[in-house]
């Protein structure tokens, strides 16, 4: 048979079959968010009413059996985790992925990247059980308790690491060769390439790869959940022992009841709505850069 | 381009028809034989076990299980709202009437990690350490090394359990270490020299013969032992109890039997209680 149509833009009943299933599936995934956080207010109703989300932010303390639902202490410790887990796992992030474009041996490259997409790839609960067994008795030894701020930033470093590595290089991937050739034939060493073009020219993606590599702290779960010790307290020092508002969810969810419970589905909004306006803030930079 | 989908006829077609297919699976389980428990959450995951091999046996039955207290059990029972009812602990004085079956025992024990040189504790020395009174193991007569308090998190039986035994209230505690299952609480207090945590003795014995660097505690001279907890010696356990209003009758009275047979007991041993004595 010969193709022959007169228009692009006019599709054939095939075209018009895939648009009506792809679109459909485009569309469940947006109900189903929807109805995920129709779930999350719907569930954290009864102690959002009457004024009293401020129960969240006033009190002595997280003491579900006894009404006082203060989350600052955990939002603290989730912010605490996820911005030192970005300030360990960015700079080493994004050096590694300086090396594997600009000075690995080219054997290297691929061996390297499998490495970090397996990383990538380990389920949290094995990082989890990691730093449950070999890295807190570790810190135990130096610092006790061991289960402590410093062992959930570790963790976290080593898990979102491979994220901005990958991300990075990607980025750096994509900056234009005749830009990296110019530098370079304007006598630029590879030191200066990369600190002066390669890096400035990468900046959006590696900014937007740390943003995913944020969300993904934020919404962590197991892993933390051994490693940080959960005592519900804002962190005064590295070593003390924390409570993430995921871990949070999980520790109590399954016996929770009542006001306790929807307190529990309100932080799970709370997170949602931290992670959306990351999610927001990504989506900015990136069409930003487009502009 | 203009290449929307322009049929919302058909996809509403699509929407009503899956909607059709959930209902109509919802309406034939509608005439199953249901049979409701509700109450303690520390019993409720292991009804739920126990419901699921007994709706295995017996086909046309529906086993309903619903947390929200051992309160929540005894109450629902005597208004009817609930065939049997789930306490995890003995009823009190106001609530006699009710027909008890118990079906399991749960016992914590306090555990250590094998290197503390620590051999014995007293319920008041245990109170003081949980409640901060006493930071070093040096004061007990161990060695000169921080003591890492390891407490579980809100709402676990556990925890109930412990804080009625020594007479505590939880914003009391001072924690080091909160955690959520039994194996968790193991691997900190075995990762740990200084810890001393409390967890279902069923695992803490299984865990010890098998090697893991922990130590269960003696409680009032009475070695922490499943043989104990089991024969009602050991003084941190309750019992796990079914309600009836009366004698049970029909599926009720095939539940509870089934229940307390040795039919569940691996159902028991899988959820860290211990079974009947027989």
């Amino acid at each position: 048979m010969i193709w022959s149509r007169h228009s692009i833009s006019s599709p054939s009943r095939a075209d018009a079959t895939l648009a009506r299933i792809t679109g459909g599936i485009a569309l469940a995934v947006v109900i189903l968010l929807g109805l995920v956080l129709m779930l999350l207010v719907r569930e954290s109703w009864p102690v959002l009413v009457d004024g009293g989300w401020t129960r969240f932010f006033v009190g002595d303390g997280w003491f579900p059996s006894s009404g006082q639902f203060n989350l600052l202490a955990m939002l603290w410790a989730t912010l605490a985790a996820s911005l030192g887990a970005l300030f360990v796992a960015v700079p080493l992030g994004v050096l590694s992925a300086v090396f594997s474009r600009f000075y690995s041996p080219s054997w290297l490259i691929m061996p390297l990247r499998r490495v970090m997409v397996l990383l990538a790839g380990i389920p949290s609960v094995v990082y989890g059980l990691w730093g449950l067994t070999v890295l807190v008795p570790l810190i135990a030894n130096w610092e006790p308790p061991g289960a402590s701020l410093l062992s959930a930033i570790l963790i976290l470093a080593l898990m979102i690491l491979p994220t901005v590595a990958l991300t990075s290089e990607a980025a750096l991937a994509a900056v234009a060769t005749s830009h990296l050739q110019g530098a370079a034939a304007l006598g630029l060493s590879r030191t200066g390439i990369v600190l002066g073009v390669a890096l400035p020219a990468a900046r959006v993606g590696i900014l937007t790869g740390a943003l995913l590599a944020a969300m993904r702290a934020l919404g962590e779960t197991m892993a933390v959940l051994m490693v940080a010790g959960n005592v519900v307290q804002t962190p005064s020092s590295l070593f003390d022992p924390v409570r993430v508002l995921t871990a949070n969810i999980a520790l109590e969810m399954p016996y929770a009841a009542g006001d306790h419970r929807a307190a529990l589905f309100a932080s799970g909004l709370l997170l949602m709505l931290i992670v959306t306006v990351l999610a927001w803030l990504a989506g900015r930079i990136g069409t930003h850069s487009n502009a | 381009m203009g290449n929307e989908v322009r049929d919302p006829e058909k996809i509403w077609g699509w929407i009503l028809t899956l909607c059709m297919v959930i209902g109509l699976n919802s309406a034939a389980l509608a005439d199953v034989q249901k049979l409701v428990l509700t109450g303690s959450s520390t019993i409720a995951p292991l009804a739920l076990e126990i419901g699921k091999r007994f709706e295995k046996l017996n086909s046309g039955v529906r086993i309903d299980v619903q947390s929200g207290g051992s309160t929540r059990g005894v109450n629902d029972v005597r208004a009817g709202l609930a065939d049997i009812g789930m306490a995890s602990r003995a009823l009190k004085p106001e609530e006699r009437g009710l027909m008890v079956h118990r079906i399991a025992t749960d016992g914590i024990g306090i555990i250590l990690h094998q290197k503390n040189p620590v051999k014995l504790l007293k319920d008041e020395q245990i109170k003081a350490i949980f409640t901060g009174k006493i930071t070093n193991w040096q004061q007990l007569g161990g060695e000169d090394r921080k003591i890492t308090v390891v407490n579980k998190a809100e709402g676990r039986s556990t925890l109930e359990l412990f804080l009625h035994h020594f007479q505590l209230k939880n914003p009391q505690i001072r924690a080091h270490v909160v955690i959520g299952d039994n194996q968790q609480g193991i691997k900190t207090v075995a990762g740990n020299v200084g810890a001393i945590g409390y967890v279902s003795i069923g695992t803490a014995e299984y865990e010890e013969a098998y090697g893991t660097p922990i130590r269960l505690l003696p409680m009032a001279d009475v070695p922490a032992t499943v043989a104990n907890v089991g024969a009602g010696r050991f003084p941190l356990s309750r019992p796990l109890n079914l309600l009836s209003k009366g004698a049970p009758t029909g599926l009720a009275k095939r539940f509870i039997t089934f229940a307390q047979s040795a039919a569940a007991n691996d159902l028991v041993t899988a959820q860290y209680f211990v079974p009947l004595a027989r």
